[in-house]
């Protein structure tokens, strides 16, 4: 076992855990932000996105201990105050999940896509969601709810009438 | 306490935002593979890699001996205990079914089948011991290509002596709807048109989001199971028929699923492993699968080859259409299985006016995963074959293929119209439909584009697909299903709880996950009882709080389960009248019921239902011989099916060069009747859109001569991101069903029936002029190449090949694709 | 999806990492981002008895300019590479290919060393370090050597790093005012390569005055298309289909559910085709 000490959401946390114990295990199983989840094995679907030191990454494909001393935030940290974030507000307004499922992944990613692209195109939002799998929205109010965070209409041209 | 106050005139059309939303996009859920309990223990399977073995024996001492392993069980240890997964719908009286066991103790018949389970204290330990699990099989031979499971060589089940399980036919002539098939063919041989067509519907992976996981706790006086289900309530049936628990006993919640897509609907091994396990061992257990093991274990979906006949008089007029389907069932009857190519049956018709009709349809067994219903369910197929055929036809004709279509669809002043397949349709409006999708397509500036490319020679080919589609929804009625030998009733259920404090709580036996119900019903009960939105609250997806339920597939829970609502709500309001009438001292008679206040005609007296449910629940002054309760159950049970319909127009680029397709547009106009939720039902067409689409062109699950199944992880089972999809165009004709109060149709599968052959039309339309009349699913990259090499895509091949010149290196007019990539698909 | 156990050791510098590996012997895994390891490990395809993750040694991250070459730290995420300056104005190519490999998130944390050692023949590091004629920094026990490209793909997942070495820099010559491109060829975004083309040029008065092209999934390793540099030199426009045309010699490409060796080869003239035209821009 290893002794590891992580901010998960804000919160430190410092647990004993096996090497071989996978971020999103850990977030999910012993800090209990089972909003977390896995949807695959194999780091295609995206399902379990966090932000680590404030870029997405894959919980799923980081080990607990490569997270010593680093920050997570996960998407239940992401609301302040009982606030949601825009892009969970966006992704409400614009019909953005159905089983949910993948939703907290996306979301995470799409933070994570603004940050780096404050202003994509909707062929750069499509692009830089290429990560993160859906099985219920094809993907079309995903797009839209990331261009309306963006303050972009680019998802919205040929969208719904 | 009024309740009128503040709400729109029509919840019915609006377009609110979901309920469920706010937990889901915070990460407040509560999937199964979330639930931890005291003492709970952890399962890993161990399966076969095996297509087809028999047990030698399976050695547990190495499992049982390693760190925090309670128990090793094989299936003998469980045999009296572990029930089996029956099949609901055997389609003909002889059918062969096979014995399901969960966890199978003399032979396994696909790879992927449970030999063994460990029960450990943590996850980890539970792999880490089912790595130590030594499994004696030897390898039997295995069937696994459907055709050759046809000639019985290799058998799936020596025991049953054939790889057939069953034929079920419908033929227009012996029901008295419609002609002699063989007649119209044979007349069409001499003085019309014939089109021969064998199409492949290939192997498809349902691929819900969330993995399947089951939590059982025998701790209390009833076994409670948490599943990954869309069907706790034929899940508990399934239970209680075959484990020897009786049914009040077991208690099964569908807390958070992630999508099912007909995927979940079933009782699987797994969830039966697992209760075996904690009876047995007295403790909670969980078991959450891997997505490998999903991939392997969950049903798998469509999987037949097609042989169609269609007959015309030579301007193009449909006389006949016969078709032979050989469906896979895999190594086992699912709970659906055999059935769900024969609902097809009634599709293959779709919204035409042939004069004669036969659908045969056999069922085999092969030593894959077993095949169940996936999106569609025997309706895509159906749609699929009839509109790749009807563009085969209009181009035999020489005509447009939305010309060929219109030739023979039913009028719109015809309906209700009874099929040559013996269904009537009771409303619809192709023309509206398909003239609003040619506007917002730009139909005629895209076939002037693709005519611009052809004469140009442009190795970026354009072509138009088209898919006038019509499904049957909302499944069902009882007494049909009576008819078809189906194991169950199509009713659903719901149940409308007027609480004190004013607020509504609605049980509902529809199993939601994802389609957003909480959202939809609460509309509909806000409207029809004219309650806040707010107000109401829906309970579902758990046997003790819904005890009636049919679930959750094939479009019918807003059809079945809506209407089950409405009827409820109608007594709620009839229950409460004399109440009412008590509390204003006025008669019945003179009662009038509007936007939840009943008020005396003529006069400004009034009281609000929520008011008479206070009244109700005090029971302080009821009138005689009235419970003191306005509460009321419906169960509903249709009389028809509904039939929604539309028209999808798709444009795809080939380049001719790589063979790689890109989508251009998509565009739908679908009539799905009253829409309650505009942005729910959006929701909906996009999802089905794209997984229609994946049909088309990118999803296949594919097996090796081992039987191993080779696309079996995302990597390799190749599902579609943004980035290969576009955004689309979508738009509604509204004729109103008239099978129900709501006027609603269904939504959930329309966009996956329609969009596959809108795809695959296009992908066509594009290569005919170089020969191509047929590229297989998925028409990946490298058959359009192969198609345009050949000349002659699957159908032809032995035909001239076709001209070539875009592949001459050096010719003139290359490449447009000079300085970009956008030729291709990235 | 629960890896075996394993012992882990992070070490914090590159001497401490070369000691850990030599102490663990055998049976020790490098981890550098993990993206492919972690996989592996998940599925128990593989289960080493340690890993070495160096993700705590500083000094292998980073892009520096070392005169007439870029010196690419191992453990450089594929996001800074995309992202560097350096990398933009004197090795194009490199971050053309490594902007498409895998997603967002994975670019975030796997590495351009890990890949090249990792040496998936479908992946998208290796042809255009090939292409570039890179030189590969490798440190071991009896100190640091230095590998051309041209030796490092050994076979299928193997190189010419040995048990207890590590690779630490790969040093880019500059390629400054090349053009560049990378094809990638693929059915969905999520793909591994089908087939993937780095074409880099140098343009003189209109025609090519040199040519580099490296080949992704076409065989066992990255592959260079000599014959096709060669002819493409001297050559404008209109010549490039001709020259492309032997962009398949000698190479061997897979068949498998994506296409059959056969179609990987027209893929790989028309790619290199376009790659190049690209690259000409």
């Amino acid at each position: 076992m290893t002794r590891i000490t992580v901010s998960v959401d804000g919160v430190p946390y410092t647990d004993e855990v096996e090497p071989r114990t996978l971020l999103v295990h850990y977030l999910r199983e012993v800090v209990g932000k089972v909003g977390t989840v896995v949807g695959c094995d194999t780091s295609n679907c995206g399902a379990c996105t966090v932000h680590l030191d404030g870029r997405s990454v894959k919980s799923c494909n980081v080990l607990a201990v490569q997270a010593d001393g680093h920050e997570v935030t996960t998407i239940e940290g992401l609301a302040v105050d009982g606030e949601l974030h825009p892009m969970q507000a966006a992704f409400h307004e614009n019909h953005a999940l159905q089983c949910g499922y993948c939703t907290p992944g996306m979301i995470m990613q799409a933070v994570d896509l603004l940050t780096e692209n404050p202003h994509p195109t909707e062929d750069e939002i499509r692009q830089g969601m290429e990560g993160n799998l859906c099985r219920c929205t094809g993907y079309h109010n995903i797009v839209k709810a990331v261009a309306a965070v963006a303050g972009s209409t680019s998802g919205e041209g040929s969208g719904a009438r | 306490m009024t309740a009128v106050d503040d709400r729109p005139t029509a919840e019915i059309g609006t377009a609110r935002r979901r309920k469920e939303d706010r937990r889901l996009v915070t990460g407040r859920t509560r999937w199964t593979d979330n639930i931890q309990l005291p003492g709970m223990l952890h399962l890993a399977m161990v399966r076969s890699p095996f297509a087809h073995a028999t047990i030698n024996g399976v050695d547990t001492a190495a499992a049982k001996a390693a760190p925090g392993v309670i128990a090793v069980l094989t299936g003998s240890d469980i045999a009296d205990i572990q029930g089996v997964n029956i099949t609901a719908w055997p389609i003909s009286p002889d059918q062969k079914t096979p014995d399901h066991l969960p966890m199978p103790l003399e032979r396994v018949a696909h790879a992927g089948e449970i030999v063994a389970v460990v029960a450990a204290r943590t996850a980890a330990q539970a792999r880490d011991a089912a790595e130590l699990v030594d499994v004696d099989l030897e390898e039997l031979p295995a069937v696994l290509d459907l055709k050759r499971a046809a000639t019985d060589e290799v058998l799936a089940h020596p025991a049953l002596e054939t790889n057939k399980s069953a034929f079920w036919q419908l033929d227009s002539a012996a029901q008295g709807s419609g002609g002699d098939v063989d007649e119209a063919i044979a007349t069409a041989r001499e003085s019309g048109i014939v089109i021969e067509r064998e199409y492949r519907q290939q192997r498809l992976i349902p691929a819900f989001m969330e993995p399947r996981s089951t939590v059982v706790d025998p701790t209390g006086e009833q076994v409670v199971m948490w599943s990954a289900t869309q069907v706790p309530h034929v899940l508990r049936f399934c239970i209680a028929a075959t484990t020897g628990l009786p049914e009040s006993k077991i208690r099964v919640i569908a807390p958070d699923v992630g999508g099912g897509f007909g995927g979940k609907l079933q009782s699987t091994p797994e969830e039966f492993v697992t209760l075996a396990v904690a009876r047995t061992l007295g403790k909670p257990c969980k078991y959450t699968e891997t997505r490998s093991e999903t991939m392997v274990s969950a049903h798998h979906g469509r999987d037949q080859w097609q042989k169609l006949t269609l007959a015309a008089e030579k301007d193009g007029t449909v006389t006949a259409l016969k078709v032979d389907l050989m469906a896979d069932l895999g190594a086992y009857a699912a709970i659906v299985g055999g059935g769900v190519p024969v609902l097809g049956a009634w599709m293959f018709n779709s919204i035409y006016k042939f004069g004669a009709y036969q659908f045969n349809c056999t069922t085999y067994y092969t030593n894959k995963t077993w095949v169940d219903a996936y999106r569609g369910a025997g309706r895509p197929e159906a749609t699929y074959a009839i509109e790749r055929l009807m563009d085969e036809l209009a181009a035999e004709v020489g005509v447009d293929p939305l010309e060929i279509r219109e030739k023979n669809w039913i009028g719109h002043e015809e309906f209700p119209f009874t099929t040559v397949a013996g269904m009537t349709y009771d409303s619809g409006n192709y023309e509206a439909a398909t003239a609003r999708a040619k506007e917002l397509f730009g139909y005629d500036e895209l076939r002037a584009e693709q005519q611009r490319r052809r004469e140009s020679g442009d190795p970026v080919q354009l072509g138009i697909g088209v898919s006038t589609f019509t499904e049957m929804c909302g499944l069902a009625p009882s007494r049909v299903l009576g008819s078809l030998d189906y194991g169950a009733g199509g009713w659903e259920s719901a149940s409308i709880r007027m609480l004190a404090t004013g607020t509504v709580e609605v049980v509902t036996g529809a199993s939601a996950h994802g389609q957003g119900h909480e959202t939809a019903w609460s509309q509909i009960v806000a409207d029809r009882l004219g309650v806040p939105f707010e107000s109401v609250e829906v309970l579902h997806g758990d046997t003790q709080i819904a005890p009636k339920g049919m679930d959750t597939y094939g479009s019918r829970s807003l059809v079945v389960g809506g209407e089950a609502l409405v009827r409820a709500a109608d007594k709620v309001i009839e229950k409460a009248r004399p109440l009412a009438a008590h509390m204003l001292e006025a008669s019945v008679d003179d009662l009038e019921f509007t936007e939840g206040r009943f008020t005396v005609k003529g006069t400004d007296k009034g009281v609000g239902i929520t008011d008479v449910a206070l009244a109700a629940w005090t029971g302080h002054d009821y009138p005689e011989g009235v419970e003191p309760s306005i509460d009321a159950d419906a169960t509903y049970d249709p009389v028809n099916f509904s039939f929604p319909h539309g028209t999808h127009l798709c444009a795809m680029e080939v380049d001719t060069e790589t063979g790689a397709t890109r989508m251009r547009t998509y565009v739908c106009v679908d009539d799905i009747g009253t829409i309650i939720n505009p942005l729910i039902v959006e929701g909906q067409v996009h999802g089905g859109l794209v997984q229609g689409i994946a049909q088309a062109l990118w999803e296949g699950a594919e097996y090796d001569e081992q039987g191993t199944l080779v696309s079996g992880s995302f990597v390799d089972y190749t599902l579609p991101t943004s980035a290969d999809t576009i955004s689309f165009v979508t738009d509604h004709t509204t004729s109103p069903s008239t099978s129900n109060s709501l006027g609603t149709k269904g939504v959930g599968e329309a966009g996956t029936i329609a969009s596959t052959p809108a795809v695959v039309n296009a992908v066509v339309d594009a290569l005919r002029p170089m020969g191509v009349d047929d590229v297989e699913m998925p028409c990946t990259p490298e058959r359009v190449w192969k198609a345009i090499r050949s000349g002659g895509g699957t159908q032809h091949a032995d035909t001239t090949p076709a001209q070539q010149a875009h592949f001459d290196e050096g010719a003139p007019n290359q490449d447009p694709a000079a300085g970009t990539t956008d030729g291709v698909v990235q | 999806m629960i890896p075996a156990a394993f012992d882990y050791v992070a070490p914090t510098s590159l001497e401490d990492a070369l000691a850990a590996l030599a102490q663990a012997g055998d049976d020790a895994k490098v981890m550098a981002g993990g993206q492919s390891l972690l996989p592996i490990l998940r599925m128990r395809l593989g289960a080493p008895e340690t890993v070495v993750d160096l993700g705590r040694i500083e000094a292998l991250r980073g892009v520096r300019d070392g005169g007439d070459h870029l010196a690419i730290g191992a453990m450089t995420p594929y996001s800074d590479v995309v992202a560097d300056p350096l990398v933009a104005e004197h090795a194009g190519l490199l971050a053309r290919a490594v902007e498409t490999v895998a997603d967002p998130q994975i670019r975030h944390r796997g590495t351009i060393g890990g890949a090249l050692v990792h040496a998936d023949p479908a992946g998208d590091v290796g042809a255009p370090v090939l292409a570039l004629d890179a030189t590969l920094v490798v440190v071991g026990p009896g100190g640091e050597r230095t590998v051309p490209a041209a030796e490092f793909f050994r076979n299928l997942f193997e190189t010419a790093v040995g048990d207890g070495e590590l690779l630490t820099e790969i040093r880019v010559p500059k390629h400054t005012g090349w053009g560049s491109a990378y094809e990638k060829f693929v059915r969905v975004s999520h793909q591994w390569s089908i087939v993937g083309v780095a074409a880099a040029v140098r343009v003189d008065g209109g025609s090519i005055a040199e040519a580099k092209v490296g080949l992704t999934n076409m065989g066992s390793t990255p592959m260079r298309a000599t014959a096709v540099e060669q002819a493409l030199v001297g050559k404008d426009d209109s010549g490039l289909a001709d020259a492309c045309a032997a962009a398949a010699e000698g190479t061997s490409p897979p068949s498998d559910l994506n296409g059959d060796a056969d179609y990987r080869r027209h893929l790989a003239t028309v790619l290199t085709r376009r790659a190049v035209r690209s690259a000409m821009q």
